[in-house]
């Protein structure tokens, strides 16, 4: 057997939860096998730990060829709404949590959260927009500092 | 199949030391999984969610996930990481005479 992984650095650049989801499930993983982890969170990945958005991520039906619906179906009003419900549920059996419940457990799971300082200037946010389980706003090398000697993965 | 010894008790164990057959856990055996696993003593908190892990299992035929363990009161996500460090699902599961959890959350 190989040896076994230290320490996982996450950065979460999408939107959307089938951009947020994957970044947050895979942290959590690690922390369930004793993996040290991080969660870098930047660009639109920034809506997972915004207050103001947190609760209301969607999935894209459009221009989401994952999705198996025609774009043109994908604009109708309420059909991202009804994907996102179906997929919630779908999720809330697998006992997969909504987003802010998921950002409250991989935190409480010993995880560490940083929002990107770009972007946050970018959007020109303040430390006050986002949930209090995100530990500080960096910079890449800062993030970089905290990701050495593990591995980095870009989601 | 492995077979393991605890104390006085013969186990059956699968590859990774998961019990293959909950007849023969008993709580001297959890107490020897558990030391192995790093857990110096089960305390009462332990034996919380032991417990509640084996009930749910005879009810719904499956392991609780970490989530469900918080959600329905039995310990918070914190304290669990604290009770079962590097790994609650799987050490509190292994403890519990369990087969190991296999959902990702």
């Amino acid at each position: 057997m190989s040896e076994k992984i230290q320490k996982v650095s996450i950065i979460v650049s999408k939107g959307g939860l089938d951009g947020v989801y994957p970044g947050l499930i895979m942290a959590n993983g690690a922390r369930m096998e004793g993996i040290e982890a991080n969660l870098f969170f930047i660009f639109f990945g920034l809506d997972a730990v915004l207050k103001k958005r947190m609760g209301k991520i969607k999935v894209a039906t459009v221009g989401n060829p994952g999705m198996h619906m025609p774009s043109l179906l994908g604009i109708l009003p309420g059909v991202s709404a009804m994907a996102t419900a179906m997929m919630k549920r779908t999720m809330d059996k697998l006992d997969i949590p909504p987003v802010p419940e998921f950002i409250e457990m991989v935190s409480d799971a010993g995880c560490k959260l940083y929002a990107c300082k770009a972007t946050v200037d970018m959007f020109k946010l303040k430390k006050e927009d986002f949930c209090p389980q995100v530990d500080s706003i960096i910079n890449v090398g800062r993030f970089y500092e905290i990701a050495a000697g593990g591995e980095i993965i870009f989601t | 199949m492995a077979q393991k010894l605890y104390g006085a008790t013969t186990v059956d164990v699968d590859a990774e030391g998961f019990l293959t057959d909950f007849a023969q856990w008993t709580r001297e055996v959890a107490a020897a999984i558990a030391k192995e696993e790093g857990i110096a003593e089960l305390t009462p908190a332990h034996w919380k969610v032991i417990d509640y892990i084996q009930k749910d299992f005879k009810e719904n035929g499956q392991v609780p996930s970490i989530r469900k363990l918080n959600k329905s009161g039995v310990i918070s996500t914190k304290e669990l990481y604290d009770l079962f460090p590097g790994g609650p699902a799987k050490k509190a599961a292994k403890i519990s005479g369990m087969k190991k959890p296999e959902g990702c959350v």
